[in-house]
């Protein structure tokens, strides 16, 4: 909001602070000030200017300082000062009946004022209004409205006038009817809800109430003969109103955020004054419709009490050692406009303005206290604790997963929330389980990611399109599934590599197995185990596997499905994978306990085997542990060959050459023994299919 | 002279053996004059001290041997000067040719080394580790709650009523289908991380200090500084004798632990439903120390966080759960804070986007 600092210095006639100094108060008070711009325009700014305009941005419950006159009441707030009053005298009405009006919903309009003009002239606005609204670069219109958008800006109170010989007999507020239509000013023509209020006369509607007047009813060069609308309407009517036909006013932002009961006839009068100024006369009685019920629970609502010891118990000791006495919290309520009535023990009786409706309990008053005495008097102390500080169960855990990803050279991304419905069916864990949302960001956010591999997908897409083609990221966050009826959150890891990623070669299924492994040896079970069961549809399901601890799947990954692949236009194979982190949280990390060092020479032994293509290592390894030779310390492939080419491998078989360990804890190994390990060990791989290879 | 001939000694006074040890000291001289080849050492080796055929032995068994016992130290004394030189000239020659070798094996350290690269903690997850740790220290412990939340505990438990005109400070984006239900059963995803003050609350007596890290969205236009999903630390400390003076001192304090201690705090009156008083915090910029610099727009101040004392009201929706909270009997007060903006604050980031966006070539930046 605008605001022109000699507007304001109108109504505060003994204000000798600067601009500047005003706009650093009125900041610290909550009135907050953004920009502070010289009009005088000579560039880098004098200081001590005091003519300059002012970019307020007021908090949404303060609508009482959106206009200058509630500004200016601040400030005399501040600084003490006398508040000029509103000049609202009127020259004498031409006798007779006002124009008729009625209320039909008391509870939606509390008040409905007005008065009637005849014989004015409607012609460009002159004088202070042509010339505050050109520096606030405010539309000027014609005098008759630029007149109500003044007393707006002024103090806050929409008011509209209508062409009154467009007006067929009683107005009438009341709420519309069923495909009753209204073309509004800005020449829309609108169905009508039966929601909505309006003002009407007896034949048909003139304005959508208190948020925009009707095309029809409006002032033209030709309207001599005016009806100055000033009401209160309710907060929250208006408020579905302005939603419901998408259509936010400076009236309707006023409205819905609590006007001043008592503002319409003073508006009206100033309005009035304007538009006499070219001419015409007052004519009939001042229509003044009140609903008492309104009124009581508006601008003559029940007091409150308000005691200083609470203000005390709140906010805390001030950098005055006296910190906030009755007489302080007396004088800051008392130039808000509010009545105290002093009770017993520093407890007040306290009345409350009605331009601020905002103010209802106790804790406002307090709140009121503090702002105007400045928060930066309170001194800054710290809360005694004796508490103990507790973690989530599962911190460790994830600490251990993240660091451990780092420090395998994985890098962490966030990605978003939503992914496409296709990739939704793709990558959810179960079918049909993703969630919609309602209205969403945009079309390829249409669903709650069901995984976060939709993310990681995209996020690798998104590398090799900008010609970075080795990449290993992890994205650790909330998957969702479930329903629109409910929607089940869980913690989820996504991995994803590409390209020399982790060095010279190509990222493969080995390295992305690889991580795994050393992820999960962080926990506790030792039951680890991989194979291809049940592999998703996004995996390729030649080089995909599962892991599982202690039973339950805790990752599916691999190269991520070369159709999908394809369909992304990725130009080079990718490597994703999921892990359940919420299944892996259920395990307890592992404690690691130091084992006794032999102190007996290792020996290594090499043996290079052929096996048929159908043996795997799992068989392998089985085969060995199988053998429950203590003295096997490791065992590991060094070199495998499946080159055909090779003369020496025939077909549909590999060659393995494998390395063993072999050391006691308690003794030398001698020869004899070694040779009957090597025995047992080619005896076992031979059991599967191995045939030692000469040399 | 013969190399093999070994000189007759003319005498054993100490004169006559300086003389006769000096003379076989400038052979052994002559002959280490080419040792430059491993071929040629070995040679100088065997020459003088090859364990047959040596000369220093037959040296030892020409002079030594027959020598008076009289006359045997000196000459023992000299021959061991003599023994030393001849190995000093064998080490020198040792050296000089390993030394050569390795300098034929030089390589070129100004190679780049074989980097094996951590992966990049991402600078939201390391500002926002920060800012839990600051907390804890503090006594706080840490809480979190669900990303999708009903109306209720977003807006209403919050003080925000139905039809509120604060409720459009915070567009939602909803989840699907949720017209037929009543409003405060509706799915939205949150738009603050404050709602887990409520759950919390529900679950736990006073007092509470807990800090909620989290992601949270609101249906916002992106633009370099905004972004429809951003990321939240939500604080609460709740006892019987919380005050405004102790939220001030408690966020002074995580301030400078954050920022450094030369940093200042200030408070201005500001609204949010949930809490009364309510306050924005600004620091004093700790890039320029206040005096005005690009990242404060030369103002000397950063607004950093919203905050203020818990709203009775709030006490009052969760006294329906949990009486303990009667706001007669006990106060508290809440903050929270952007991680993101902190983030791109302490890192110089302009881009909101780019920390959702994977982008591999801005996240390496910060290994």
């Amino acid at each position: 909001m605008k605001v022109l600092t000699t507007w304001l210095r109108e109504y505060l006639p003994g204000l000798n602070v600067s601009d500047r100094q005003l706009a650093d108060d009125l900041t610290l008070r909550g009135i907050a000030v953004d920009g502070v711009f010289d009009l005088n325009g000579a560039a880098g700014a004098d200081l001590g200017a005091n003519d300059s305009l002012f970019e307020m941005d007021i908090t949404t419950n303060r609508v009482d300082a959106m206009n200058h006159y509630g500004i200016a009441r601040e400030a005399a707030t501040i600084y003490g000062l006398m508040l000029n009053p509103l000049e609202t005298l009127l020259p004498a009405a031409k006798p007779g009946p006002g124009h008729p009006v009625r209320i039909e919903e008391p509870a939606l309009c509390g008040r409905f004022t007005a008065r009637v003009l005849r014989g004015i002239r409607v012609q460009p606005s002159a004088g202070i209004i042509a010339q505050r609204f050109a520096l606030l670069e405010q539309k000027l219109i014609s005098n008759a409205v630029d007149a109500t958008n003044y007393v707006m800006l002024a103090i806050g109170q929409p008011t509209h006038a209508f062409d009154l010989d467009k007006i067929e007999g009683a107005i009438v507020i009341r709420r519309a009817r069923k495909g009753e239509r209204l073309k509004t000013l800005d020449e829309i023509e609108r169905t009508l809800d039966p929601e909505d209020l309006i003002v009407a006369d007896e034949k048909k509607p003139l304005a959508l109430a208190g948020v925009m007047g009707g095309w029809d009813s409006r002032i033209t060069p030709e309207t001599t003969n005016v009806l100055v609308e000033a009401a209160w309407f309710d907060q929250i009517s208006i408020r579905r109103a302005s939603k419901r036909h998408l259509l936010h006013t400076d009236a309707s932002h006023r409205f819905e955020r609590g006007a001043d009961f008592n503002a319409p006839p003073v508006a009206s009068a100033m309005v009035s004054r304007f538009l006499l100024e070219s001419g015409g006369h007052i004519e009939g009685d001042f229509i003044d419709v009140v609903i008492p019920e309104v009124e009581a629970r508006t601008a003559t609502r029940s007091s409150i009490s308000f005691a200083v010891s609470e203000v005390r118990r709140i906010l805390g000791p001030t950098d005055d050692p006296e910190g906030i006495t009755a007489s302080t919290a007396e004088g800051i309520l008392a130039g808000l406009g509010c009545g105290l009535q002093a009770q017993a023990g520093e407890i007040y009786d306290v009345t409350l303005p009605s331009w601020r409706l905002d103010l209802e309990r106790e804790i406002d008053l307090i709140e009121e206290v503090a702002r105007v005495y400045g928060y930066n008097r309170f001194r800054n102390t710290l809360p005694a604790f004796a508490g103990s500080v507790v973690e989530l169960p599962w911190a460790e855990k994830e600490s251990v997963v993240r660091h451990t990803l780092l420090a395998l050279g994985w890098t962490e991304a966030i990605s978003s929330t939503f992914c496409a419905a296709a990739d939704a069916e793709l990558f959810a864990p179960q079918p049909n389980s993703a969630v919609a949302m309602g209205n969403p960001l945009n079309e390829e956010a249409g669903m709650l990611r069901p995984s976060l591999l939709p993310g990681m997908v995209n996020m690798l897409a998104l590398n090799l399109n900008r010609d970075v083609e080795d990449a290993a990221l992890y994205e650790m966050g909330t998957a969702f599934s479930g329903s629109t009826e409910k929607v089940d959150e869980r913690p989820a890891l996504a991995i994803g590599a590409t390209g020399r990623a982790f060095g010279s070669a190509d990222v493969d299924f080995y390295d992305l197995k690889g991580s795994l492994e050393s992820l999960l040896a962080k926990f506790a079970s030792r039951s680890l185990y991989f194979d291809a069961l049940l592999l998703p549809a996004w995996l390729h399901p030649g080089r995909s596997a599962r892991a599982a601890l202690d039973g339950s799947t805790v990752a599916y990954f691999g190269q991520l499905h070369p159709a999908e692949a394809e369909r992304r236009k990725l130009k080079q194979p990718v490597y994703v994978g999921e892990i359940y982190l919420d299944r892996l949280y259920k395990q307890a990390l592992g404690q690691p306990v130091a084992r006794e060092l032999s102190r007996y020479q290792a020996v290594r032994r090499d043996y290079s085997l052929l096996f048929p293509d159908s043996v795997s290592w799992a068989a392998i390894e089985q085969a060995l542990n199988g053998l429950n030779l203590v003295e096997l310390r490791s065992f590991a492939p060094s070199e495998v060959l499946r080159d055909a080419k090779s003369e020496r491998i025939p077909a549909g078989h590999f060659s393995l050459l494998l390395g063993a360990v072999f050391q006691s804890n308690e003794r030398t190994l001698r020869e004899e023994e070694l040779q009957q390990f090597s025995r047992r060990v080619i005896d076992a791989l031979e059991a599967v299919g191995g045939k030692l290879r000469a040399g | 002279m013969s190399e093999d001939a070994i000189p007759q000694l003319s005498g054993y006074s100490e004169a006559e053996l300086d003389r006769a040890f000096a003379a076989i000291s400038r052979e052994v001289a002559a002959s280490a004059a080419g040792l430059q080849t491993p071929e040629a050492v070995e040679q100088f080796r065997l020459q003088w001290v090859g364990r047959k055929q040596g000369r220093l032995k037959a040296i030892s068994d020409a002079w030594l041997k027959s020598a008076p016992a009289s006359a045997k130290k000196l000459i023992g004394q000299r021959f061991n000067t003599l023994k030393a030189e001849i190995e000093q000239r064998l080490d020198a020659a040792d050296s000089t040719k390993h030394d050569g070798a390795f300098h034929a094996d030089a390589i070129d350290i100004t190679f780049p080394g074989g980097r094996r690269n951590p992966g990049s903690e991402h600078p939201l997850i390391k500002t926002l580790n920060e800012l839990v740790a600051i907390f804890q220290r503090m006594g706080y412990s840490v809480g979190v709650g669900p990303e999708v939340e009903t109306d209720y505990y977003n807006f209403e438990s919050l003080n925000f009523p139905p039809g509120h005109p604060a409720r459009d400070t915070q567009d939602t984006l909803v989840v699907a289908n949720q017209d037929r239900k009543p409003l405060r059963d509706r799915l939205i995803m949150r738009t603050h991380t404050s709602p887990v003050q409520i759950h919390t609350m529900e679950q736990q007596p006073p007092p509470v200090r807990i800090v909620i890290p989290g992601k949270v969205h609101r249906n916002d236009a992106a633009d370099a500084t905004h972004s429809p999903i951003f990321h939240q630390l939500e604080g609460l400390c709740v006892d019987d004798n919380i005050t405004f003076s102790d939220l001030k001192g408690t966020l002074d304090h995580a301030m400078k632990e954050l920022f450094g201690s030369s940093v200042k705090t200030r408070f201005f009156p500001s609204f949010f439903p949930f809490t009364e008083p309510s306050a924005d915090v600004q620091i004093s910029c700790p890039f320029c120390g206040g005096k005005g610099c690009r990242k404060c727009k030369y103002s000397g101040w950063i607004e950093l966080l919203g905050c203020g004392m818990v709203d009775p009201s709030v006490f009052g929706f969760v006294a329906q759960k949990q009486p303990a909270y009667d706001p007669k009997m006990i106060s508290g007060f809440a903050f929270g804070m952007g991680i993101d903006r902190i983030a791109m604050m302490k890192y110089g980031i302009t881009d909101i986007s780019l920390m959702y966006s994977g982008d591999l070539r801005f996240l390496e930046q910060f290994a």
